[in-house]
């Protein structure tokens, strides 16, 4: 949707006004939305943004469109079943969907694990030296010295290997 | 191997002699991937999940994997077979009661199975006793990494791996670990760990996973966040913190009890003892409850003569699947009663006849 002022940028600040108990709705894009005086808060969460967002009725006709191509699943449908349709449907949906992943998974978006790209090998030593390790401190709380020694040293002869 | 052979075993998640197996019944790894070709399960018709199971099979197949996997198409196997999958935790009661084309690459060993259209195409399971996630772990990516050689999995340079549940986006990395916590139930300090999990993002549940009450004092705990830490942080978080405190808390309950409270531990384990010998009718629930008191005499070694094999079978093999496999018979709910007390009968006064 553009700004109905500038028709130019993409509407990003959505009013809706009671005048005399008439409604009117304007959409306006920000730099239009600064020089009417409307004031934007700028540091408000992706939450914020989307339930004001959904508040507003084109807003959710907006995201009643989003459809993705490749599934034919809405995200009107996604809302309803909690389960997506398709891989591309990530895309499709857009910040909409980001707004759900972040508060799901505790306010984080991007992942930083294993990946196709970054693929994590076993290494045999690995396992044993957490173990070792575990073990050490665990020695170490219970002031078993005499043991927490030993497996200092056989840590040692880890890593030499 | 079949199904009903699976009947006649110990199951290796319920096996003794693991780390910490006076608390720590079992470790559980779970990730869950998607092809990257194909539409998640809820938009795919039948021939699609027929496409996307048989691309999996021929991927475990093509894989080391496959020839210590048999295969069960579980949306062609009998309900008693699937009950007693679910029993042994080697698929999911939600794969079990799905609908259309699925089915579950299962290990010999039952070390680990793999799901193939449950929620996501794919979900890589691998079972533990006691404490050790890092050996679970380390088999899952040794699991992950042979598939992914001849699989395309759906990854987003943003998002990770991609999921059908924005829940699991990420790593799709589920760790569970299966807590034996009688002591701390007893003394009433359950919710104080209750409360500390779920600060901690961390879901608690009971025995069978989602919706399950905590049967037998078994709880599950379970990350619920899978995106923004790597799978060594969330392993890290259970391995380093969260396990050896609630095992430490749990410990120190167990000694309270038997210092303090001697008579009346006494008397909950000698009751459980009493009932289970002598009940010629007994449902599962009660039976897991008397059963978990056992279990606590035995690791805090105030009951001689009942090891600690038999009370794991037992809580495997007085479930209802498991009871009527192999009683060889299909049994409605008070037979299954009456067999289930013959069964704990026999099998808790045959080791003590044994031992003694």
């Amino acid at each position: 949707m553009l700004c109905q002022h500038c028709k130019k940028n993409p509407a990003t600040v959505h009013l809706t006004d009671l005048l005399k108990g008439e409604k009117r709705e304007r959409h306006l894009c920000d730099q239009c939305a600064a020089k009417e005086g409307v004031v934007v808060k700028s540091n408000v969460s992706i939450n914020d943004v989307l339930s004001s967002f959904l508040m507003s009725q084109p807003a959710i006709q907006e995201l009643a469109k989003l459809k993705c191509p490749r599934c034919g699943m809405t995200f009107v449908e996604f809302r309803s079943q909690g389960l997506l349709g398709c891989p591309n449907d990530y895309d499709v949906f857009g910040e909409a969907l980001e707004a759900i992943i972040e508060r799901a998974q505790n306010g984080q978006t991007r992942h930083v694990g294993k990946s196709p790209e970054r693929p994590i090998q076993v290494d045999p030593g690995q396992q044993e030296r957490k173990r070792l390790q575990r073990e050490l401190r665990e020695a170490v709380e219970s002031e078993d010295y005499e043991r927490a020694a030993k497996l200092r040293d056989q840590l040692a002869e880890l890593d030499v290997q | 191997m079949s199904i009903d052979e699976l009947a006649q075993s110990r199951g290796e998640w319920l096996a003794t002699g693991g780390p910490m197996h006076d608390v720590v019944i079992s470790s559980r790894i779970r990730l869950a991937r998607n092809l990257a070709d194909h539409r998640f399960l809820g938009r795919a018709d039948e021939a699609e999940r027929i496409e996307i199971e048989r691309a999996l099979e021929a991927a475990i197949s093509a894989s080391a994997y496959g020839a210590q996997t048999f295969y069960v198409e579980i949306d062609k196997a009998d309900p008693l077979d699937r009950q007693l999958l679910v029993e042994r935790h080697l698929i999911s009661r939600q794969h079990a009661d799905g609908q259309g084309s699925r089915g579950a690459a299962i290990a010999r060993s039952e070390t680990f199975a793999l799901m193939t259209n449950e929620e996501d195409h794919l979900r890589i399971q691998v079972l533990r006793r006691g404490m050790n996630l890092d050996d679970a772990w380390d088999e899952a990516v040794r699991l992950d990494n042979a598939l992914e050689a001849s699989v395309s999995y759906a990854y987003h340079p943003g998002y990770g791996y991609l999921t059908a549940c924005p829940t699991n986006v990420g790593t799709g990395l589920r760790v569970s670990v299966m807590l034996h916590l009688p002591a701390l139930k007893m003394t009433g300090e359950l919710e104080k760990v209750f409360r500390a999990a779920k600060d901690m993002h961390l879901a608690v549940r009971g025995l069978y996973g989602e919706g399950t009450d905590a049967l037998g004092d078994f709880f599950q705990l379970s990350n619920q966040t899978t995106l923004g830490r790597t799978e060594d942080q969330i392993l890290s978080e259970f391995t380093d913190t969260i396990i050896p405190s609630i095992v430490k808390y749990e410990q120190n309950a167990r000694q309270v009890l038997r210092a303090e409270k001697t008579t009346a531990l006494d008397d909950k384990i000698y009751r459980a003892l009493g009932l289970l010998e002598n009940a010629r009718l007994i449902a599962t629930d009660e039976a897991l409850y008397l059963l978990s008191h056992l279990r606590l005499g035995v690791v805090l070694d105030r009951l001689d003569g009942v090891n600690l094999d038999t009370l794991n079978d037992l809580f495997l093999f007085i479930q209802a699947a498991h009871l009527q496999k192999r009683h060889r018979a299909s049994l409605a709910g008070e037979e299954r009663s009456l067999v289930r007390a013959d069964l704990i009968r026999q099998m808790i006064h045959g080791r003590q006849t044994t031992d003694n």
